[in-house]
């Protein structure tokens, strides 16, 4: 009886030293109230939100820092507008333009290709289709319009403007027309914008 | 090289296809060849078509049935072209669909056209039922694959426990048996013998050495439990919907930063709302057939972008957001305590650190789970090791230099540039 008995424990001992981890519950911790923030966290759960979700929308009316209205419509014809008369307020720079490629590679890359000839990663594998190249000839792409995508999306493409700022959508856009001008075998945006610069103060003067 | 092999092997395909196509459906007169229009439709029209679901624009299965054929070759050479002249039919289309300008493709000679509405026309492929409905039903059996395992290590303990009840009676009546045959069992010895643990407890050496072996392997044991407590490596929750970083980040590389925008600029790395799902799932409604494990079959998967949408509130159907949405309450898994600090735009835009060398492999991650220990330990020794990039940053040239001097190395750690004060992470 006294051996069955010991057999019995050294089972539940055993038992309870394997059986405790579980990866699907965090683990307990010491003090959790040194742990745990008294303020609101982001994305944490408190009942005082509604929904309980302390991610929410900003407030109505209200903008966030550094924001820059951006007056188009969300239309055929806002389209039109901004790619007749809307210009970049950033000038054109190499460094600018180095973080445009970085950015492009990170969001616009898997569909639109490195080199912007429309034959990304998510293209090749069929999970998007009909993707057109940059130097599509039935396509007017320039720099306004192709802020004025990127900030409302267009047909299958979506907004980007949650994920990047004003400033970062219109590095972009230049790597994108450099992009487009390599496609084409032109020079590139930073040449023309300088042989444009080199012209207006060659005639400024007189 | 590589261009010509792809056209060669798609060539090849469509002419077994345009073969099929044919048998099936000899009532295809229009002429075209289904391949090249395949092609052509993946290259041109699929952005915005797709065959049997509405998408930017509307299903196009048959649409050449529905029309008359000089009509069609007008409209998607330039359509707007035709609305402008007044043609009464494009109008309707025009208007039906909310008004979407379709591109003009003067690109698309009429034979060009004729293979894309021969595609078109091409009938739908009836899946392969009996073989299809197997898998996804072997799919779903072998879905709990933890189940199945924990099933069999019960059938063993039980087998285990069933003969050890076996031995113990066979020994009960083997006894009885012995007894009834008129043997006796003796514990003639037993009185005699010195009972051990008493023979333990008179020698005091083995005394001494097992307890000390006793203290020792007990703190051995007790400081491993307790170092454990409050770490939660490993640690990998049920997720309101199954996202796979496997197929995300490794299968369709998709850049960590694209989903995860605000690790870029911002203390969290920022669970990604819904619209930045949205962007891409709009065009998915469904995983492909090779996207299907035998773990997680098709089925699961459509299933888990159908919680999307349930959750954004997107019809499919009818392709519009219907206002109604529930939040998705996502399990949070890496979480450093209040008392630490930590900003992740300063390690992946300022260091530079990419983001598996502290998160793991999650481009290989079915299921998300917490690589790393994220101890104070694990910080410290990482800001120890690693050398600061010092190059281009001239407005600190002079005190790196300075630093270098005193320390006496040529690249500088964090650790050497502050990077263990405990100010740093603790205020």
């Amino acid at each position: 009886m006294k051996t069955l008995i010991n057999i019995g424990i050294a089972i539940i001992v055993s038992a309870s030293m394997v059986s405790c981890f579980n990866d699907k519950k965090p683990n307990y911790q010491y003090f959790p109230n040194m742990y745990e923030p008294v303020g609101y966290e982001t994305y944490g759960e408190y009942d005082i939100f509604p929904g309980q979700q302390e991610a929410m929308m900003p407030v109505e009316n209200t903008v966030p820092r550094g924001f820059v209205p951006y007056e188009y419509d969300d239309s055929t014809e806002g389209l039109e507008l901004a790619k007749a008369e809307l210009q970049s307020p950033y000038e054109v720079t190499e460094e600018n333009l180095a973080t445009g490629a970085h950015l492009y590679t990170i969001y616009c890359a898997v569909c639109h290709g490195d080199k912007g000839d429309g034959k990304g990663i998510l293209v090749t594998r069929e999970k998007f289709l009909g993707i057109p190249s940059y130097a599509d000839a039935g396509r007017n792409i320039v720099l306004g319009g192709i802020y004025h995508v990127e900030t409302y999306g267009l047909n299958a493409m979506g907004s980007y403007a949650s994920q990047t700022n004003e400033k970062e959508r219109w590095q972009i856009a230049m790597h994108v027309m450099d992009l487009k001008a390599s496609l084409k075998g032109e020079p590139g945006i930073l040449e023309t914008t300088k042989a444009e610069a080199n012209t207006a103060s060659e005639t400024e003067p007189k | 090289m590589l261009v010509f092999l792809l056209t060669f092997s798609t060539t090849i395909y469509s002419q077994d296809e345009a073969a099929a196509a044919s048998q099936e459906a000899p009532a295809d007169a229009a002429g075209g060849d289904v391949a090249a229009g395949e092609s052509l439709f993946k290259a041109n029209c699929a952005a915005c078509h797709k065959l049997d679901k509405k998408a930017v624009g509307p299903a196009l299965r048959n649409v050449a049935d529905l029309f008359d054929k000089d009509w069609l070759h007008k409209w998607i050479k330039n359509s707007q072209g035709l609305i402008a002249s007044g043609d009464a039919q494009a109008n309707k289309i025009f208007e039906e669909n909310n008004k979407m300008i379709m591109p003009p493709f003067p690109g698309l000679s009429d034979e060009d056209i004729d293979n894309i509405l021969a595609y078109t026309s091409k009938p739908k492929a009836e899946p392969k039922a009996p073989v299809a409905d197997a898998a996804a039903a072997g799919g779903a059996s072998t879905g709990g694959g933890g189940v199945s395992n924990g099933l069999v290590l019960g059938a063993l303990a039980l087998i285990f426990l069933l003969l050890v009840i076996m031995l113990y009676l066979v020994t009960n009546t083997l006894k009885r048996i012995a007894e009834a045959n008129g043997v006796v069992y003796e514990k003639e010895e037993k009185e005699k013998r010195l009972p051990i643990w008493k023979a333990f407890v008179q020698n005091q050496f083995l005394v001494m050495v097992f307890s000390i072996v006793l203290i020792l392997v007990g703190s051995y044991f007790a400081y491993g439990y307790m170092m454990q407590v409050g770490v939660d490596q490993g640690y990998a929750p049920v997720q309101p919907i199954h996202y796979s970083h496997k197929i995300h980040a490794g299968d369709n590389q998709i850049d960590c930063n694209f989903c995860h925008s605000s690790a870029r600029k911002s203390k969290t790395s920022g669970i990604p709302s819904l619209n930045v799902c949205m962007n891409c799932h709009k065009n998915i409604s469904e995983v492909a057939e090779d996207t299907a494990t035998e773990e997680y079959s098709k089925e699961f998967y459509d299933g888990e972008i159908a919680k999307l949408y349930k959750a954004v509130g997107w019809d499919a159907e009818n392709q519009e957001y219907t206002g109604k949405t529930e939040p998705v309450k996502w399990v949070r898994i890496h979480n450093l305590p209040d008392f630490a600090y930590f900003n992740h735009s300063q390690h992946v835009t300022v260091a530079g650190v990419a983001c598996q060398t502290c998160h793991g492999e999650v481009e290989k991650m079915e299921v998300m789970e917490q690589f790393a220990p994220l101890t104070m330990g694990w910080c410290i020794s990482c800001h120890k090791e690693t050398n600061v990039n010092l190059a281009n940053n001239e407005y600190y040239a002079k005190i790196h230099e300075e630093l270098s001097k005193k320390y006496g190395v040529e690249k500088l750690t964090i650790a050497e540039l502050g990077g263990i004060e405990c100010g740093k992470c603790h205020y």
